[in-house]
């Protein structure tokens, strides 16, 4: 009787859930409606860019070159930050300022010097993570049509969290020939992660929350990380909470990736199920990603490498970049233009007439930007 | 150091924190009671902030609830407006408790909200009110309805700027009733000093930081001695704390003839519970009925946002006549509690104009025009701004 009175429950929440997301799609395929301008109360909207190392300069102007062809109103305040090259960069805290600024931020990825010179263990990346307090990372892995992979329609968000665990560049030598490294994993910055996760499957309709861990040898560290999350799942009635297992959950992500709704992990467990989830889609070519603090947002390629190699060779893929500047329309209330230039770039992927040489073509950079903009609506 | 001394140390603190902050109109940020200061929502307002967004938890509740929450949504997106919607369908049509649970968990998380009004079935005695269980579950203790008079709106006074403070959790509201012989029914009204304190502290607390001159006790203790007796020496007390502030208590049924009669004579009203579901309603009906002004509900750590009556308006739902200016006076309010005083502005200003300068009415105001129209003015106001 009870079993049975709860299912009926159930029923009825399912109902307006549906309802609403309903609603939501149809708004989002609507154009028409978007195509309104929207109030801005701060004139026009800037945006930080940096460029960053590598292919990053490039793929900035295939942004830049994007948003001209159908006038996004949006201004680029442009700083060039590069650790490997001290004598040309700006310093890292005009970046900062101007990012604190705004607000917002697109950015490619800083390559960072194996070895150390300065005695600094932070890389800048770290740095700016730590001192705007960017602490989750959230990477959207989609499968885009067009592009050969082993799963098809895989569809489901990474969280990470970045301001600690192991990247607390918080290294010594105790006895010589023998080096610590010291992994923190805090109660505040748990839960917070943990919450940050919970709401956006909230806000994104997901159902189901995965914690990733490795509690079973870390028991206090992991085992911290993981009691935060099944907390804060109790104020998440409506979405199904699971944990895993860090190693198990690489396997699984390569054989049965469809289980993952959205995975939420800790700082370098992050790292490498980013890495590896963005391998099942395309590469690090393809994926967007996004950093949150509570008042900033920098977007950036999912998986972040330079690409030094193709620097210059014009070989890099726009892709990442351009759903990135998508995603920030999104979150600057443009829809209209987001979606012109999301459903450009799927439009050139899934024809799969011109394709960079990490998607197996022979297209340049240029090629492909320019049939995307040929894509776009004139 | 005397314990006055004490209590006086951190108001001294707060004001220095408020000096910022006074441009935004009508907002208390502290509170103090037992030695302790309370932020009352302003500090957990970033509990669902990303990246400068915010999530808000919408409750659109019965009658015209859901579409004047829509149009708020859709004023909100013409204004790009930082702020998503978590909407939770609470409403009379099906009453699981699950849902009630979802509901302020849902509060619970983002922090802040805006609500509809649920209709409560008055013949099933099981069936306990739902507004009630959730601002008692979310300890909102203070509601706050600012009323003034529109220019654009004809009533028989003017000139009116008043703010009734009210205690939201005890009182009549106990939902404590009972039978104890057959045919007679005690019903409990619970005064307690502990919530006397806490409101009083708010509304006090309230006039002193948005520059207001006097506060006026509202009570009936020339015939309820001990309960609104206590509840009129907690405030008397606390008045000595505020020499800067006149006070002044009135009896609940002068009060009424008052406001009717001469209401330019008040400033901060201070009242209990029924009272002040009495009163508040009254005052809107002064300066132009139930579609004109919010309600803001406050407890330490959340915010809830309503129309200021708190009706359902079943009778008019669905026939694109309600008016919408009191839902989204309380989008309004949101928006400065959540920091954004430019979009706040942008659309305060749209409403102004619509009422009081396009003297666009709903027939509730004696005009012509529907809802729509009304949002349409709006929200041509609001891409003004673009």
């Amino acid at each position: 009787m009870v079993f049975l009175r709860a299912a009926a429950a159930r029923l009825g929440q399912l109902a307006p859930a549906i309802t609403s997301r309903a609603i939501g799609t149809s708004a989002t395929n609507n154009l028409v409606a978007f195509h309104e301008p929207v109030s801005r109360p701060q004139q026009n909207i800037k945006c930080t860019l940096i460029p960053g190392d590598g292919v990053g300069p490039e793929l900035a102007e295939c942004v830049k070159a994007v948003f001209s062809a159908i006038s996004v109103p949006v201004e680029f305040e442009e700083v060039f930050l590069s650790e490997i090259h001290h004598t040309i960069s700006a310093p890292l805290e005009t970046a900062m300022e101007s990012v604190r600024k705004n607000g917002i931020c697109l950015k490619g990825t800083l390559e960072t010097p194996l070895s150390m010179s300065s005695g600094e263990l932070q890389t800048w990346n770290m740095r700016i993570r730590k001192d705007l307090d960017l602490f989750a990372n959230v990477v959207h892995i989609k499968s885009l049509q067009g592009i050969k992979s082993k799963h098809n329609n895989l569809d489901f968000f990474v969280i990470r969290e970045q301001t600690e665990g192991e990247y607390s560049a918080l290294e010594h030598e105790s006895v010589k020939g023998v080096i610590e490294c010291l992994k923190i994993v805090t109660e505040r910055k748990s839960r917070r992660i943990a919450k940050f996760a919970f709401d956006y499957a909230t806000k994104h309709d997901r159902k189901k929350v995965t914690a990733v861990h490795k509690a079973n040898i870390m028991k206090l560290g992991d085992g911290l990380f993981l009691r935060c999350c099944q907390e804060i799942s109790q104020l998440y009635p409506s979405i199904k909470f699971e944990h895993m297992i860090v190693d198990n959950t690489c396997m699984q992500l390569v054989s049965n990736p469809h289980q993952f709704d959205v995975i939420v992990t800790g700082n370098l467990y992050g790292n490498i199920v980013d890495n590896l989830a963005s391998g099942l889609v395309g590469g690090a070519g393809v994926v967007p990603g996004a950093s949150y603090s509570s008042d900033c947002v920098v977007y950036e390629p999912g998986s972040r490498h330079t690409f030094g190699g193709g620097a210059g060779k014009n070989v890099a893929n726009p892709t990442a970049m351009l759903l990135c500047a998508a995603k920030m329309l999104h979150h600057m209330n443009l829809h209209y233009y987001a979606i012109q230039i999301r459903d450009a770039v799927e439009k050139v992927i899934k024809s799969g007439k011109v394709r960079t040489r990490d998607l197996g073509g022979y297209a340049s950079t240029t090629d492909f930007l320019g049939a995307v903009i040929a894509h776009l609506p004139h | 150091m005397s314990l006055s001394k004490q209590i006086l140390k951190p108001a001294l603190l707060a004001k220095r924190a408020f000096a910022a902050s006074q441009i935004i109109p009508n907002r208390t940020i502290v509170h103090r009671y037992n030695d302790n200061v309370y932020h009352v929502s302003g500090t957990r307002t970033d509990k669902s902030k990303y990246g400068g967004r915010y999530m808000v938890t919408a409750l659109p509740g019965d009658g015209i609830g859901p579409e004047l929450i829509g149009y708020v949504k859709e004023v909100f997106r013409y204004g790009g407006v930082p702020v998503d919607f978590e909407e939770v369908h609470l409403d009379s049509s099906r009453d699981d408790v699950d849902l009630l649970e979802q509901a302020i968990t849902a509060v619970k998380r983002n922090g802040v909200a805006i609500k509809g009004n649920i209709e409560t079935r008055h013949n099933d005695p099981n069936c306990k009110s739902r507004n009630v269980e959730l601002r008692l579950r979310l300890g909102l203790f203070a509601n706050i309805v600012h009323v003034t008079s529109q220019p654009g709106i004809e009533t028989r006074h003017q000139d009116i700027d008043i703010v009734l403070i009210r205690q939201n959790t005890e009182g009549e509201y106990s939902s404590e009733e009972h039978t104890s012989i057959k045919g007679v029914v005690e019903s409990l009204k619970v005064i307690t000093k502990t919530r006397s304190d806490e409101i009083a502290r708010y509304a006090f607390e309230w006039a002193k930081n948005n520059g207001r001159k006097k506060v006026t006790c509202v009570h009936k203790a020339n015939i309820m001695k001990l309960s609104d007796g206590l509840f009129l020496s907690r405030c008397t007390e606390m008045a000595k704390e505020y020499p800067e502030l006149e006070f002044d208590n009135i009896i609940i049924d002068n009060c009424s003839m008052q406001l009717v009669a001469n209401p330019n004579q008040f400033d901060v009203l201070l009242l209990p519970n029924l009272y002040g579901n009495i009163l508040t309603n009254l005052a809107c009906g002064i300066t132009g009925g139930p579609g004109i002004a919010s309600g803001r509900n406050y407890g330490k750590d959340y915010a809830v946002f309503e129309t200021g009556t708190r009706n359902t308006g079943k009778s008019i739902a669905g026939k694109n006549i309600a008016n919408p200016i009191a839902m989204m006076n309380a989008g309004v309010d949101l928006l400065y509690h959540l920091g954004l005083t430019d979009h706040a502005q942008v659309i305060a200003r749209a409403i102004d104009k619509t009422i009081n300068v396009d003297k666009l009415h709903t027939p509730d105001l004696g005009g012509q025009a529907t809802t729509t129209e009304v949002v349409q003015n709006i929200v041509k106001e609001v891409q003004k701004h673009a």
